[in-house]
């Protein structure tokens, strides 16, 4: 009986008890700080002095290291997750802006936004592999699911392209709406998505004929349709639901992953710029550069649940097991 | 055991008569409301339009904050739900308020008050009863609020239960409190104006306080001091399973202020509401 009751308890403990326990990195792009913030509580647990201009952030494939591009210092620095500090540098081009890994986490490309230029970064060494030429101002960064297809959107050239990952070469520009900024494959790799902040739209791109096959467009009643600046895109695992956060509409939309409907719009803080899941895909975070903070979506519910005040000017999230 | 017959023995009167005396007027009041539809309708039709209309309009030009009891962003129409279901108990306080006055100049008054039971039981009664039915339309307004996307946490529903009930029970203590210094329906009309208006508007029931204060620190004050103020961040707190003690305590304290005050008042030997000539009855 004694063990039935021990057992009950520990059961109804294991459900009181949060499933998830992550931490997600902020980087404060003014502040020139990285703001740790555990989402158990949600509270910010650390504030961690970096380089000028912090704005891509993301964490290595195996978790022990946050890389976060300081653009004002020319560099990506490294942060030891267990740590909290820095431990490393890695040899970027000028300007780093935005960033991505491999599958296995071997090798980083990183946009070089002054520089027109793409760097390969060898993660192991941590030594620069070489440097391939892009459009004027690249930014967006993602790479194909199985790997052979590197995608970086240039702002002012408004060309998505498409880089063999083993020749380094260039081997196919997409046209795209004014300014992209952010770009992301789905998982299946059927279809990879461009957000142009100027253009007001999401473009959806056919990633083997390499042209634009659609474009989702949103309209908020009561704000002006320039005040609508698609930027940065969360997309489910399973593809079936997208966020695209809006710039100083102050809203994320929620969009159909298959029909690219848009279902809906939801409030959160000012200038709504990067974003990214937990692991468990219950929370999306968002960052919003104006008013300071990072707003917490329940993605079940597509409810805003939680705002969180953080550094001066908050830029990029990443999201992963403590 | 003395402990068993304290107030009923005290008075006269069994716990069974003053439950029939409740239940008594407490479906009088309910049978009155559902006979009167377009009482309904309009009790939602005011709350409604001001969320439709009116918060539709302010959205953007009010801006968007972060104020306790909220954690996050909020639409102005959220923000204005508390006080749009504190301005339904105000009319439904006022007008059961008015109902008295009717029944005072129809003589129906006369019937509720002649029964042996203490008056103070018999006015309370009627609060509760005015109480109950402000809470169906409450509650009623949250149904339709809810696809508004109005939608406060699940829980919100139970535990803004006992904040309408005093807040209803002050606002009609308040209603019953004029009610009592009002002799004839029409004046009744002047007073509604004179009170509803100038406690909905100088509140926090439109715009949040501390916008109030960039506006005009002494309106602040103003709202600060009006208990109408209280209730609805009674209501909005309570509506996110959140509790702001400040305002309880206030409406609270009013409320039993207010009760009080209209028992007084409506005792002829004492109160305001006296006999004679032109005097009305009671």
């Amino acid at each position: 009986m004694w063990r039935r009751c021990l057992l009950t308890g520990m059961l109804v403990w294991l459900a009181a008890t949060p499933a998830s326990a992550f931490v997600a990195y902020v980087s404060n792009e003014k502040g020139n700080t990285v703001t740790v913030i555990d989402t158990n509580s949600w509270t910010v647990t650390k504030t961690i002095k970096v380089g000028q201009r912090p704005r891509g952030i993301e964490f290595s494939r195996d978790g022990k290291f946050v890389m976060v591009a300081v653009g004002d210092d020319d560099t990506i620095q490294v942060i030891d997750t267990k740590t909290q500090e820095i431990v490393d540098t890695l040899p970027s081009g000028p300007d780093p802006e935005l960033f991505t890994q491999d599958a296995a986490g071997k090798t980083m490309y990183v946009a070089n936004e002054n520089d027109n230029t793409v760097t390969v970064i060898d993660l192991e060494k941590r030594a620069r592999l070489g440097d391939i030429q892009v459009g004027v101002e690249p930014e967006g960064m993602t790479i194909s699911p199985d790997g052979k297809i590197l995608i970086n959107t240039s702002e002012t050239t408004n060309m998505a392209h498409f880089i063999d990952t083993t020749t380094r070469q260039i081997v196919a520009n997409v046209l795209v709406d004014s300014r992209p900024r952010f770009a992301q494959f789905k998982r299946d790799g059927s279809e990879l998505w461009v957000s142009s902040e100027i253009g007001g739209t999401v473009s959806i791109i056919d990633p083997v004929k390499r042209e634009v096959t659609g474009k989702i467009t949103f309209d908020i009643p009561g704000l002006r349709n320039e005040a609508i600046q698609p930027v940065g895109i969360g997309m489910t695992k399973d593809g079936k639901t997208a966020f695209v956060a809006l710039g100083p509409a102050n809203r994320v939309a929620v969009v159909d992953g298959t029909t690219h409907k848009v279902l809906k719009y939801l409030l959160v803080g000012q200038r709504v710029w990067h974003m990214d899941f937990t692991p468990d895909e219950k929370y999306l975070m968002v960052t919003n550069g104006v008013s300071n903070d990072v707003s917490v979506i329940d993605v079940a519910s597509q409810k805003v649940i939680k705002t969180i005040q953080v550094g001066e000017l908050p830029w990029g999230i990443t999201i992963a097991q403590p | 055991m003395s402990s068993t017959t304290v107030t009923p023995e005290r008075s006269g009167f069994s716990v069974s008569e003053y439950i029939v005396c409740l239940n008594g007027i407490v479906w009088r009041e309910a049978l009155r409301f559902l006979h009167q539809r377009e009482r309904f309708v309009s009790a939602l039709v005011r709350p409604l339009v001001w969320l439709f209309i009116f918060a539709a309009g302010f959205r953007q030009v009010l801006g968007i904050s972060i104020i306790p009891p909220y954690e996050t962003y909020i639409l102005y129409e959220v923000y204005i739900a508390p006080g749009l279901m504190a301005m339904i108990q105000l009319f439904n306080g006022m007008q059961s308020s008015l109902s008295m006055v009717y029944d005072r100049e129809m003589g129906n008054m006369r019937t509720l008050l002649v029964s042996p039971l203490p008056r103070g039981y018999l006015l309370f009664c009627k609060l509760l009863a005015g109480t109950a039915v402000s809470l169906l339309q409450v509650y009623a307004f949250l149904l339709i609020a809810w696809f508004w996307d109005i939608t406060p946490p699940t829980i919100g529903y139970l535990t803004v239960l006992p904040a309408l009930v005093l807040s209803g029970l002050m606002l009609g203590a308040l209603g019953m409190l004029i009610s009592a210094s009002i002799k004839q329906l029409e004046n009744f009309a002047g007073v509604m104006n004179f009170v509803i208006f100038p406690m909905f508007f100088a509140s926090s029931a439109l715009y949040p306080l501390w916008r109030v204060q960039e506006g005009s620190p002494m309106l602040y004050y103003v709202c600060q001091c009006n208990p109408f103020t209280h209730a609805v961040e009674l209501i909005r707190f309570a509506l996110y399973g959140k509790m702001n003690w400040v305002s309880l305590a206030v409406v609270g304290g009013c409320t039993v202020v207010f009760m009080i005050g209209a028992i007084l008042a409506y005792d002829p030997s004492r109160g305001l509401v006296r006999r004679g000539p032109g005097g009305g009855e009671a």
